[in-house]
């Protein structure tokens, strides 16, 4: 059961850092149409968060004594909620993916980044669609019709900015650069992903192909091999991760115990 | 032949007829307009950034959501403004250069900093509550199109109230500090919210022209009062007071008396003097000028697109 349970803390930290870094662009998008669809990817996101959150919190609090959820051996607050769980785990907890967490930057690596991560997302959550965990099954398969989307308003972004103007081009190229380090954590097995259903080499070969392809389209070139940065789902992240976590919990942190 | 087509309009405008785009209009009718509608379009996407401001610091998850949510509406209702505005011949890019080198005004209340949590929920009870008094009428403009958005902007801001007023409902039965913390929005957000009304009646020169086009159907000091009248009540809901020690119920006329609005301080932040203005402003041209070459490359790449679909055809 703990497998399970970090496994699902790591879907929900995911959606939650990646979803607060996409709302980081709320009234500061280069077009107020794509303010909006970005705000919505972002709210997707939280809603998706939520529903892991709550699925693990159920689970942690279904366990006969206190089983740790944590990594550095810091007490759980019990009952566990979606919101104990979001706003009261510090970084070491924690469980996404370093690609979710990295800053915006520009509008190109911003789109980049959802394209790569949601293209793996869409992957992952066809195969839990087959999770033995029916509630885990559903979440999937409510996720998989917005990630679609996200892929596919990311996706043309990819393409408009590669074959856009000189220097969009020259953008997302350098995007691909700087972010291709963190792809390459995208496919390994965290311990705690022992589901059945689970098939990561599936899941990178699916992924390489779909990339490739619209890259090739956009006239985007992949670098050659780079060194992989990973070690997220082991609660070794980035510098960045602590910022995001101080902002987000603060008023968590500074009024304990008080409802919102 | 013009004073006929005038004619034809005020006539139309007494017997409730909508203006439509296409319509015969006098020119100061549009301008007037084009006016005040892009100024509603302006005051919606800057009032993005005092809520923008405190999305990554929600207190819960939920609270997050329904914060992420109201301002996705609030850039929702700009662009129904804008494009109910662009009917009358004015395109967005000319409304963003409008408001970009300080031609446009917006609603100056986003000119005050959100400096807290319960701020949030000030500023949908108080501000988008002010919104809507002002808003409610609009719905009965004139003019088609602008009668049309504010129809659907009004069902929307008064989901926001709603909103606003229960994270305050909230606050007031949590901790002293959180009790703190509300009291304290609700004493800096009261007199501005009260400016949004805009000058006394004897220095609004534009209401008589625009009550008799039917533009506005009531007057700045007649939505103000109903305003006070409204919120003074409802604070009482929220253990809360309103920072005026001059409020006071008066039976004769059968609404609330309040003190005088520092309209030196209205008048300053209308100037730009605010304590916003200028990141407001500077926060809106940066997302402007960095998404340039955003907006060109996505303009290059539906051309090169439509060109390889004539040559395919
Ligand atoms: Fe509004
Ligand atoms: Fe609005
Ligand atoms: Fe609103």
């Amino acid at each position: 059961m703990k497998n399970e349970i970090d496994f699902l803390l790591h879907l929900a930290d995911n959606a939650l850092i990646i979803g607060h870094r996409n709302s980081e662009w709320c009234g500061h998008g280069p077009i107020l149409e794509q303010d909006i669809a970005i705000t919505n990817i972002a709210l997707d996101y939280i809603g998706q968060a939520r529903n892991f959150y709550q699925h693990a919190a159920e689970l942690i609090n279904q366990q006969p004594t206190n089983i740790s959820v944590t990594l550095t051996g810091n007490d759980m607050v019990l009952p566990a909620t979606e919101d104990s769980l979001a706003y009261l785990r510090d970084v070491r907890e924690f469980k996404n993916l370093l690609i979710t967490e990295i800053p915006n930057g520009d509008w190109a690596q911003t789109t980049l980044r959802l394209f790569l991560l949601s293209t793996f997302q869409l992957q992952l959550f066809t195969q839990l669609l087959q999770h033995s965990d029916t509630q885990v099954a559903a979440i999937a398969e409510k996720s998989i019709k917005e990630v679609s989307y996200h892929l596919k308003w990311s996706q043309d972004w990819v393409l408009r900015l590669g074959d856009g103007t000189e220097e969009s081009k020259q953008r997302m190229q350098t995007a691909i650069e700087n972010i291709w380090a963190y792809t390459g954590e995208l496919f390994i097995q965290p311990e705690f992903a022992t589901a059945a259903c689970l098939n990561y080499s599936a899941i990178q070969t699916a992924w390489n192909q779909k990339v490739s392809a619209v890259f090739e389209e956009a006239g985007l070139s992949i670098p050659p091999k780079t060194f992989v940065q990973k070690g997220g789902a082991n609660g070794m992240h980035t510098e960045h991760l602590g910022y995001i976590l101080a902002e987000m919990q603060y008023l968590q942190r500074a009024y304990p115990n008080s409802e919102w | 032949m013009e004073q006929n087509l005038e004619k034809i309009f005020q006539d139309k405008i007494d017997r409730e007829v909508r203006i439509e785009p296409k319509d015969w209009m006098p020119e100061k009718y549009r301008q007037t307009l084009i006016r005040q509608i892009s100024q509603h379009a302006h005051s919606e996407i800057i009032g993005m950034l005092p809520e923008g401001n405190w999305i990554t610091r929600a207190p819960s998850l939920r609270r997050k959501a329904i914060l992420l949510a109201k301002v996705q509406d609030e850039a929702g209702h700009g662009l129904y403004l804008y494009s109910a505005a662009e009917t009358l011949g004015i395109s967005r890019d000319q409304m963003y250069d409008q408001l970009h080198t300080g031609k446009a005004k917006y609603s100056s209340i986003f000119n005050y900093p959100s400096l807290s949590w319960a701020d949030m929920g000030v500023v949908g009870w108080l501000v988008d509550g002010a919104a809507i008094m002002n808003q409610v009428p609009l719905c009965r403009s004139s003019f088609g199109p602008y009668a049309r958005a504010m129809v659907r902007v009004c069902k929307e801001e008064s989901f926001h109230q709603r909103q606003g007023f229960e994270i305050l409902y909230v606050l007031s039965k949590g901790t002293e500090a959180q009790r703190k913390m509300a009291q304290d929005a609700i004493n800096r957000w009261w007199w501005p919210s009260l400016m949004m009304f805009g000058p006394k009646d004897d220095e609004s020169p534009n209401t008589i022209q625009s009550m008799k086009w039917k533009i506005k159907r009531f007057s700045n000091d007649e939505l103000r009062q109903k305003f006070v009248d409204v919120c003074a009540e409802q604070v009482k809901v929220l253990g809360f007071t309103l920072p005026d020690n001059d409020l006071k119920w008066n039976e004769e006329r059968g609404h609330y008396d309040f003190g005088a609005i520092n309209w030196d301080e209205f008048w300053q932040v209308v100037q730009g003097n605010g304590p916003c203005n200028k990141e407001r402003l500077d926060a809106r041209k940066k997302a402007w000028e960095e998404g340039a070459w955003v907006r060109d490359a996505a303009l290059a790449y539906a051309n090169k697109k439509a060109k390889q679909k004539q040559a395919a055809a």
